[in-house]
């Protein structure tokens, strides 16, 4: 997989980083203006957040650099972690052991083995024809029926979201897009980014203006302020951007429509899961984000339609 | 270099996120008393403990189990320092509290068990006397509760390949042997201590 990384490549993220420059300043004026104790608070956890974005974004930038294969590789260690917190949030149970095993090393490796080698046709079912009789198939081998429909959900579940969604991120690398050949990692860039500001521009317009609550019983910080201002400003974003990609401005404001809609309902599922086993965040290996999957939230439902939408109209 | 790399794969393998809800890490003299759920506690929990405090606690591990074949051997011994006590057949010459208080001596720590054998399904059983006569023999000896969870979701008892669940382990507010406190009030008292540092 080459990736050949021209001027725009080289805008994309000198413009992410301008952003997170301006955002880190902001953060630190803030941290010297604010004095009560709540705004302390909300600053502090939001430093925390850049800091971890400039990681994010240098991991990311790193990745895309050495080519394919590195981001390939990204997006399997993040399936890797992500999986691991959603397993040890949903109890599975003695019966499952050696599954979960099968689950983590081969089916998790295999996938993004077959994003890798660009075999369209198998990995897009490994997953939900393969693997999805193989798990129940070897739990009920292993001989415990206790709650078994329950705990094969959550391990289907799991690789779902964890594995195959995500999977789809390094995929669009395989996309063969006419006049648009070896730049697909600048299709990359632009839907991560626009996956990714939309949850920040959501962020930010719902601690700002937000006051009424969307769904209040599943997830506490989604308002109709943070949604549409968030999502409007997002899609006008990705609008801008049309230039990175093989898409129209109109059609490039379109999947960022499409893109920032299926982030947002990811993030309502995922936190309806985390409500259900009562605590809020996924994990604690990203300061001030939580863990990797309260990062990733938005990216495991985006990712799929995104992929599939350009599939289907621009290959 | 063994050691750091044990000390690396243990972390690795238990993802462990490690609170000190009640106490801070020190070097004094203690004893850690923790849930038994899987072969991973005690190399979870030494590796959890911050390098210089490591070096001065020793794991009580049964001989049975540490020295029936040569690299658990290496490990109990070049590794973690353990203790190792006959947990089968106790007589006067070959008494685990005895070895453990000579162990212990004026510097070092302890990591313990106190259910005995390891619970398959995780749920607590009930603190064997031995943490009472510790207690009552050693009254300067700060006891701390652990709490380690889901070690057995990585390595159930019976399995030999683990599974890379989060686990974690919590340090708790230390207790002490009250004048007068009989040893079954001290021993549920040590149980719901390690009990409470469940939060989930």
């Amino acid at each position: 997989m080459t990736l050949q990384l021209d001027k725009q490549t080289y805008a994309l993220v000198g413009g992410v980083v301008a952003l997170l420059v301006i955002a880190s300043l902001t953060g630190w004026i803030l941290s010297r203006c604010v004095t009560n104790e709540k705004g302390r608070g909300t600053i502090q956890n939001l430093n925390a957040r850049m800091k971890a974005w400039w990681m994010m974004v240098a991991i990311f930038a790193l990745a895309m650099a050495t080519g394919g294969i590195g981001s390939v590789v990204l997006f399997g260690l993040t399936s890797f972690l992500a999986l691991r917190e959603f397993i040890t949030l949903t109890p599975t149970s003695r019966g499952d052991h050696r599954t979960l095993f099968w689950v983590f090393f081969v089916i998790l490796p295999l996938q993004y083995y077959l994003v890798a080698i660009k075999w369209y046709g198998m990995f897009a079912i490994m997953i939900p024809v393969y693997a999805f009789l193989f798990v129940p198939l070897r739990s009920a081998v292993a001989g415990d029926c206790e709650h078994f429909l329950e705990r094969i959900a959550k391990m289907q579940w799991g690789l779902m979201v964890c594995v195959y969604c995500v999977s789809y991120v390094p995929a669009l690398l395989s996309l063969d897009i006419p006049g648009y050949v070896h730049q697909n990692g600048k299709l990359m860039f632009y839907f991560v980014l626009v996956a990714q500001i939309s949850d920040v521009l959501q962020y930010v317009w719902g601690k700002t203006l937000g006051k009424r609550k969307i769904l209040p019983s599943v997830s506490p910080n989604k308002t109709w302020a943070g949604f549409v201002g968030g999502i409007t400003c997002a899609t006008l974003i990705g609008m801008g951007l049309w230039w990175a990609t093989p898409f129209s401005p109109w059609q490039s404001a379109g999947m960022s429509l499409a893109i920032t809609l299926m982030g947002f309902a990811g993030g309502l599922v995922m936190s309806a899961i985390k409500r259900d086993r009562g605590v809020k965040d996924y994990g604690h290996l990203i300061e001030g984000h939580g863990g990797v999957m309260d990062r990733i939230d938005s990216l495991c439902f985006a990712a799929p339609v995104f992929f599939h939408l350009t599939r289907f109209y621009f290959t | 270099m063994i050691k750091q790399l044990v000390i690396v794969i243990a972390k690795l393998v238990s993802g462990s996120n490690i609170r000190w809800q009640g106490c801070e890490p020190d070097v004094r003299q203690r004893i850690y008393f923790a849930n038994h759920t899987s072969n991973l506690d005690a190399l979870v929990i030494w590796a959890a403990l911050p390098p210089a405090i490591r070096d001065l606690t020793r794991p009580v591990a049964a001989r049975d189990y540490w020295v029936n074949n040569w690299i658990k051997r290496y490990l109990a011994n070049q590794v973690f320092n353990a203790v190792l006590i006959e947990r089968k057949k106790p007589t006067k010459s070959d008494n685990p509290l005895t070895d453990m208080l000579k162990a212990m001596g004026q510097t070092h720590s302890l990591i313990i068990f106190p259910e005995g054998g390891r619970q398959a399904s995780g749920e607590m059983t009930s603190f064997k006397g031995g943490l009472f006569h510790l207690a009552k023999d050693r009254p300067d000896v700060e006891f701390v509760p652990v709490l380690v969870e889901n070690l057995n979701r990585i390595l159930p008892k019976g399995e030999f390949l683990p599974v890379p669940i989060l686990g974690s382990v919590t340090f708790g507010t230390s207790i002490k042997l009250k004048p007068d406190e009989q040893k079954d009030a001290f021993l549920i008292r040590a149980q719901d201590a390690v009990k409470a540092l469940n939060h989930l």
